[in-house]
């Protein structure tokens, strides 16, 4: 209700001017407006939100396509619930982890030359593993610490010290959590370093002339200044581990231990009569785990703008 | 004495720095490292570039790579022609609609990739059905995957130049709405335009999730299958698609940079 009367008068003397060369062309010109962006909404309609609701409506039904709850109620038990609370386990953990390393990293780099060399590499190396990763990082630790890794083997032939004497553990959970730790810390340099930037270099020469320490300033200034960011970026790290899927598809090819790799098995046919929709309600389970985590991400966001400007 | 608490506390500093950029370092350049020791690893103890000369000598791993390279291209040409017109026209007409915009196109970080996939497997079986089941209708899939980091771009793009006064000086001089967006949007987003379209070649280059449980043959699909059987010519292929997407990367922050110097000096 409030955004068309604000724009009405932002626009004012354009919009007037615009009614007043073209008189009584009003109705059919804004049918016409609306057309230009109809290509684009069909497509997103098609390819993004049909996709979607086919997901979140087919956990609500029966192989008939009749209501039922069931495949919910399947959720809360079991190896699905299992599957959730493992994936839960290892997202938190490694955006744990990737925030207090990818926080100490970003606070490295900052406090460098803006314009130097080792930030654009740690900046740009960080979109590399963070966004673009995949199965190239599942690929990167089998040669490091895979049984015929470089590590592995060095250990083994030096010290005579065996990586995997309790087990594989690389492809079951410890492996995929230092795995996903290797693309949750540069996650959390591209969207911290900007909070960290923003602090501005008065506040701590304030602080200095005031007889405060290092540690009065990140107690009593940095710190409450930057909490915001640092807890959204751990919200959004917990999404991200949560919706990856292409490394540990990669990196465990026998069992499902988390909800993404339950969801394969689902579309790869793995599936017992009259379960047909139960893949599509661990998806709905997904979408609301990263869904709170991503509102309240947006919420802390929007805190910190606060001191941004 | 001031100055003495001063000189320890820069001292602390430098070696807090010095110690977190050297265990981080080898923590990150590490598996980069092995991945080179891996792939470059003969009969015997030896050196050998075997693996890295059977990335060409795979005809099923050169076929992926050429058609990673064409949905690069199709889905970041895909994306330019959706968001550019729409993005251009909601500033200058429909300012209404910017928010539904911006919410579709961020909607695909909400949508983990594999729930997405659970309900275009039934949509590709009609597009297939339709289309061929050539890799390239993948393309579709992709336009949407990229939406919320070509948005990011673009949006900001649009923000830095004054658009409705261009345009309304072009519409004067009685340009029509097509030379308008191909002749002055275009020219002027120039640098977002390109820093979009890097972004998507280096996703849809790294994307596994949709492709490889559509059933069809990308790179990552490829090197993932490749891996069963030869892991030193995955390891290679996996290391040259990091270094590749890393200078993909590394030139877009010289990009974005001019972008904002222009930016200042224009205001």
């Amino acid at each position: 209700m409030v955004a068309p009367v604000t724009t009405a008068v932002g626009d004012g003397p354009k919009g007037d001017s615009t009614g007043k060369a073209a008189p009584g062309r009003g109705p059919g010109r804004t049918w016409l407006a609306w057309l230009v962006v109809v290509p684009f909404l069909a497509y997103v309609g098609t390819f993004l939100l049909y996709p979607t609701v086919l997901v979140l409506a087919g956990s609500f039904q029966d192989s008939d396509g009749a209501f039922t709850l069931a495949n919910l109620a399947d959720l809360t038990r079991g190896v699905y619930l299992q599957a959730f609370l493992r994936s839960v386990e290892l997202s938190a953990i490694t955006a744990l982890l990737g925030a207090v390393f990818g926080a100490l990293l970003s606070w490295a780099v900052a406090v460098g030359k803006p314009e130097g060399l080792l930030r654009r590499v740690v900046v740009a190396g960080a979109g590399v593993l963070a966004q673009f990763g995949g199965v190239p990082l599942a690929f990167a630790f089998l040669a490091t610490i895979g049984f015929q890794g470089f590590v592995t083997q060095f250990l083994r032939d030096s010290f005579g010290v065996d990586l995997f004497a309790t087990g594989a553990w690389l492809f079951e959970l410890p492996g995929l959590t230092l795995v996903y730790t290797f693309f949750q810390i540069p996650l959390m340099v591209i969207v911290f370093l900007p909070a960290l930037d923003g602090l501005r270099p008065q506040w701590r020469e304030a602080v200095d002339s005031l007889g405060g320490s290092s540690w009065t300033y990140w107690r009593h200034v940095g710190g409450p200044i930057l909490l915001p960011a640092f807890l959204g970026s751990l919200l959004l790290l917990f999404a991200n581990a949560f919706s990856a899927y292409a490394t540990a598809a990669a990196l465990v090819s026998q069992g499902s231990p988390i909800v993404p790799l339950q969801i394969r098995g689902f579309l790869t046919g793995e599936v017992l009569l009259g379960q047909e929709n139960l893949g599509k309600a661990l998806g709905l389970g997904m979408v609301v785990v990263v869904g709170v985590a991503m509102g309240l991400y947006a919420l802390l966001q929007r805190r910190f703008a606060r001191w941004q400007r | 004495m001031a100055a003495v608490t001063k000189l320890t506390r820069s001292t602390g500093r430098a070696v807090a720095r010095f110690v977190i950029l050297l265990v981080l370092g080898v923590f990150f350049l590490l598996p980069l490292f092995a991945m080179a020791e891996f792939s470059t690893r003969g009969a015997g103890g030896t050196r050998s570039l075997a693996s890295w000369s059977g990335i060409v000598d795979d005809p099923d791993l050169v076929e992926s790579i050429l058609v990673s390279v064409q949905l690069a291209v199709a889905s970041s040409l895909v994306m330019l022609v959706l968001l550019v017109p729409t993005m251009t026209w909601i500033r200058l007409r429909l300012p209404k609609l910017r928010r539904l915009v911006e919410f579709l196109c961020l909607l695909p970080v909400a949508i983990p990739a594999i729930v997405l996939v659970v309900g275009m497997a039934p949509l590709y079986a009609w597009v297939n059905y339709f289309l061929g089941d050539s890799p390239l209708t993948l393309t579709f899939a992709y336009a949407v995957l990229v939406l919320p980091f070509a948005y990011r771009a673009i949006d900001a793009g649009l923000s830095a130049i004054d658009l409705k006064t261009l345009a309304e000086a072009a519409r004067g001089l009685g340009a029509s709405w097509g030379t308008v967006l191909l002749r002055i949007v275009v020219p002027n987003i120039r640098t977002a335009l390109i820093g979009a379209s890097l972004l998507s070649v280096a996703l849809v280059l790294g994307e596994f999730t949709i492709a490889s449980l559509l059933n069809f043959n990308t790179l990552q699909v490829q090197v993932n299958l490749l891996g069963k059987r030869d892991a030193g010519v995955s390891i290679a292929v996996s290391l040259l698609s990091l270094l590749f997407a890393f200078v993909l990367l590394f030139l877009l922050s010289f990009i974005g940079r001019r972008r904002r110097d222009t930016a200042v000096e224009e205001g």
